[in-house]
C-alpha cells in the first residue's frame, strides 16, 4: 500500500478511477434524462439548468456524459474481466503443459495479435449489427494473447520451481498445484494487465461508437462525438466534454496500471 | 551477424508469415460467411425475382458449392489480387483501395516519421536526466498521449488551429479553389493536423520503450567504457548506447505500424482526408462488405508483413537474439 502511495501516481489514479466509477454509479441521481431533449438546442455551457450546455438536439451534456460513463465502465470492465479469464486459461496451460500443447496455443495467441483490433471490431458490429454485448465479445475476443503470453512465462518459470516440486513430492495433485501454489504468484501482474486492458477497451468502444456504431439505446462518450463532427465550429462543447471524459478515464486506468506495477512488482521494490 | 545466418532466419520467418496470411483470408471469409443476408438476395436487389433466378444466381457465384469449395475458391481469387466489386461504387475492390493507398501512405508515414524521431528524441533526453524534472514531464506528457483518444484529438486541432485562430485548413487534402495542381506548401498545410493528431499516441508509447531502454544501455559497461576513453558525450550517447538500446525501439515502431493504418481510419474521417480510412467509414454507412473486408485483409497482411520485418531487423540489430 506504501508502494502504491509513494510517487503520487497512485492517488491520481485512484481519484480518476473512483470519480467515474461514481458518475456511473450515481447517474440516476445527479443526472436527468439524458434522451430528454426539452431544451433549446445547442445552448453554450453556464447556461441555466445546463451547466456544460446541450447539444443538438436540446438534450443536456452533463447527463449524457454521467450516463456515458457507464457504458465505458460497464465495456471496460467487462471485456477485461473475459479476456483475462481467456488469457489466465490459454496462459497457465500452455506454460505448464510445454511441449507442442505451447507451441501451437502460442501461435493461435500471435494470430489473435496480428488481426487489427479496431479495424475488425468496426466490421464486426457493422456486419452484425451494434449492441453493447456484441461489442465487448469482440474487444474481449481480441485482448487476451498479451496476458497468455505474460502468464505462460510466469508459469513456465515457475513450473520448476523448487517450492512448487516440494508441493508435487508431497503428493499434491496438477490441479492443485496450478491454482494453490503457481496462481497467486502470478495474479500481481495479470491484475496489472487488467488495468490496462480496461483503458484499451474503453478507447476502442469510444472509437466505435465515433464510427457511429455504438449501441442506438444508450449514450455512449464514443457516439456524443459522432454527433459533435458536424457542429465543430458552432458549438465546441459538444465535442470538447466528452472527449475530456474519455481520456481522464484511459488516463486513470493507465496511471492505475503504473502504480499497480510498483507497487506489485517485486523487483520495482528494490530500485 | 553473418549475412547466412540472416538469410536463413529471414527465409523462417518467411514461412511462418505465410500461414499467418492465409488466416488473415480464412477469417475474412468466415466473415462473409457468416454475415447476415442472403448474397444472391443482395446481388438481385429488392426488385421480386422470378423463381429459380435466385437459384440460377447461386449456381454461378458457387454459392451452392460445399464451404470448403468455396474457401478455396476465395483464397484463389484473393492470391490473384480479386477482392470483390463494390456494388455501391461500381468498380472492383481492389481499384477503389488502390487509388485511396497513396494518401492514406502519405498520412500514416509522416505520421510515423514524426512519432519515431521526436519519441526517440524525448526518450533520450529523458533516459539521460532520469528523475529530473523534465523526465517527469516528459513521462506525464507520453502518459497522456497514450490515453486521449487520436480522433478526439483531432477533432481539438481543428478547433483550435482552424476554427479558433484559422491557420490551418480543417478538412480535406487540398483545396479545391481552382484547377491548379497545389504546391508543396499547401499541401503541408492539409497535412499538418492529421499526421500530427495520428502520430501523438505512437510518439508517446515510443518515447516510454526509449527511455527505458536507454537508461539501461546508458549503465551499461561498454558506456563507462567509452567514457573513460574520453569519448564525446554525443558519442557515447548515439553511437554506443542508442545502437545497443535500437532492438527494442525498433520492435515497438515496426510492429505498431501497421496499427497506425486502422487508427488512420478515425483520423481521415475527422479530417475528410480522401484515403482508405475514409472508404473504411463510407462502405460502413453503405453496408459495402466488400470493401471492408478487402480493407480488413489489407491492414491484417500489412500488420503481418510489418511484423516480419520487424523481426528481421531485431534479428540483425541485437546481438544478444540468437539465431535459434
Amino acid at each position: 500500500m506504501r508502494r502504491f502511495t509513494a510517487t503520487g501516481t497512485g492517488p491520481a489514479a485512484a481519484a480518476l478511477v473512483l470519480a467515474v466509477l461514481f458518475l456511473a454509479l450515481l447517474a440516476p441521481f445527479i443526472a436527468g434524462d439524458p434522451f430528454d431533449g426539452g431544451a433549446d438546442a445547442l445552448l453554450p455551457p453556464l447556461s441555466a439548468g445546463h451547466l456544460l450546455g446541450t447539444d443538438d438536439l436540446g438534450r443536456d451534456i452533463w447527463s449524457q456524459l454521467a450516463y456515458g460513463a457507464r457504458v465505458s465502465m460497464l465495456v471496460g470492465v467487462v471485456t477485461a474481466a473475459i479476456g483475462l479469464l481467456i488469457g489466465l486459461a490459454v496462459g497457465a496451460t500452455a506454460g505448464f503443459l510445454g511441449g507442442w500443447v505451447d507451441g501451437t496455443l502460442m501461435r493461435i495467441g500471435e494470430f489473435f495479435q496480428t488481426l487489427p483490433r479496431f479495424v475488425l471490431a468496426l466490421i464486426a458490429v457493422a456486419l452484425f449489427g451494434p449492441g453493447l454485448e456484441r461489442v465487448i465479445i469482440v474487444i474481449a475476443l481480441l485482448s487476451w494473447p498479451q496476458t497468455a503470453r505474460v502468464v505462460r512465462s510466469l508459469f513456465a518459470s515457475l513450473r520448476h520451481a523448487a517450492y512448487v516440486d516440494a508441493a508435487r513430492v508431497g503428493g499434491m495433485s496438477d490441479f492443485r498445484v496450478v491454482v494453490t501454489e503457481i496462481l497467486p504468484n502470478v495474479l500481481a501482474p495479470v491484475i496489472v494487465l487488467g488495468s490496462l486492458d480496461i483503458a484499451t477497451a474503453i478507447l476502442l468502444e469510444a472509437g466505435l461508437g465515433f464510427f457511429g456504431l455504438g449501441d442506438p439505446d444508450r449514450i455512449s462518450w464514443g457516439t456524443m462525438l459522432n454527433g459533435a463532427q458536424q457542429y465543430l465550429r458552432t458549438a465546441w462543447w459538444m465535442a470538447a466534454f466528452p472527449g475530456l471524459a474519455i481520456a481522464l478515464t484511459v488516463l486513470g486506468f493507465n496511471l492505475l496500471g503504473d502504480a499497480l506495477n510498483h507497487a506489485l512488482d517485486p523487483k520495482a521494490r528494490r530500485a | 551477424m553473418k549475412l547466412p545466418d540472416i538469410a536463413k532466419f529471414t527465409g523462417r520467418r518467411v514461412l511462418l508469415a505465410v500461414p499467418m496470411v492465409l488466416g488473415v483470408a480464412v477469417v475474412n471469409f468466415l466473415l462473409i460467411k457468416a454475415a447476415p443476408g442472403d448474397p444472391a438476395q443482395i446481388l438481385v436487389g429488392d426488385y421480386p425475382a422470378p423463381p429459380g433466378y435466385l437459384e440460377q444466381i447461386r449456381h454461378d457465384y458457387g454459392l451452392d458449392q460445399p464451404l470448403a469449395i468455396q474457401l478455396l475458391r476465395y483464397l484463389g481469387e484473393v492470391a490473384q489480387g480479386h477482392l470483390g466489386y463494390s456494388f455501391a461504387n461500381r468498380q472492383p475492390v481492389a481499384t477503389l483501395i488502390l487509388e485511396r493507398l497513396g494518401p492514406t501512405l502519405l498520412l500514416t508515414v509522416t505520421a510515423l516519421t514524426f512519432a519515431s524521431l521526436l519519441g526517440i528524441a524525448l526518450g533520450i533526453l529523458s533516459a539521460r536526466r532520469a528523475g529530473s524534472r523534465i523526465d517527469a514531464a516528459v513521462q506525464v506528457v507520453s502518459l497522456a498521449g497514450y490515453s486521449v483518444p487520436e480522433f478526439w484529438l483531432g477533432q481539438m486541432l481543428i478547433l483550435v488551429f482552424a476554427v479558433w485562430l484559422g491557420w490551418l485548413p480543417a478538412q480535406g487534402s487540398a483545396s479545391l479553389r481552382s484547377g491548379i495542381a497545389p504546391g508543396m506548401l499547401e499541401r503541408m498545410s492539409y497535412l499538418l493536423l492529421p499526421a500530427l493528431a495520428l502520430s501523438l499516441r505512437y510518439l508517446a508509447l515510443i518515447a516510454r520503450i526509449t527511455r527505458a531502454a536507454m537508461i539501461q544501455a546508458l549503465s551499461a559497461d561498454y558506456v563507462l567504457a567509452a567514457r573513460l576513453r574520453g569519448a564525446s558525450e554525443t558519442r557515447v550517447v548515439l553511437a554506443h548506447a542508442l545502437r545497443n538500446a535500437a532492438a527494442p525501439i525498433v520492435t515497438i515502431i515496426g510492429t505498431n505500424a501497421g496499427f497506425v493504418l486502422a487508427g488512420s481510419a478515425l483520423i481521415e474521417t475527422v479530417f475528410g482526408w480522401p484515403g482508405i480510412g475514409r472508404l473504411l467509414f463510407t462502405s460502413i454507412s453503405q453496408r459495402d462488405t466488400p470493401v471492408m473486408l478487402g480493407i480488413l485483409l489489407l491492414v491484417s497482411v500489412t500488420v503481418v508483413l510489418a511484423n516480419l520485418i520487424t523481426d528481421i531487423l531485431h534479428q540483425m540489430l541485437d546481438p544478444r537474439v540468437s539465431g535459434g
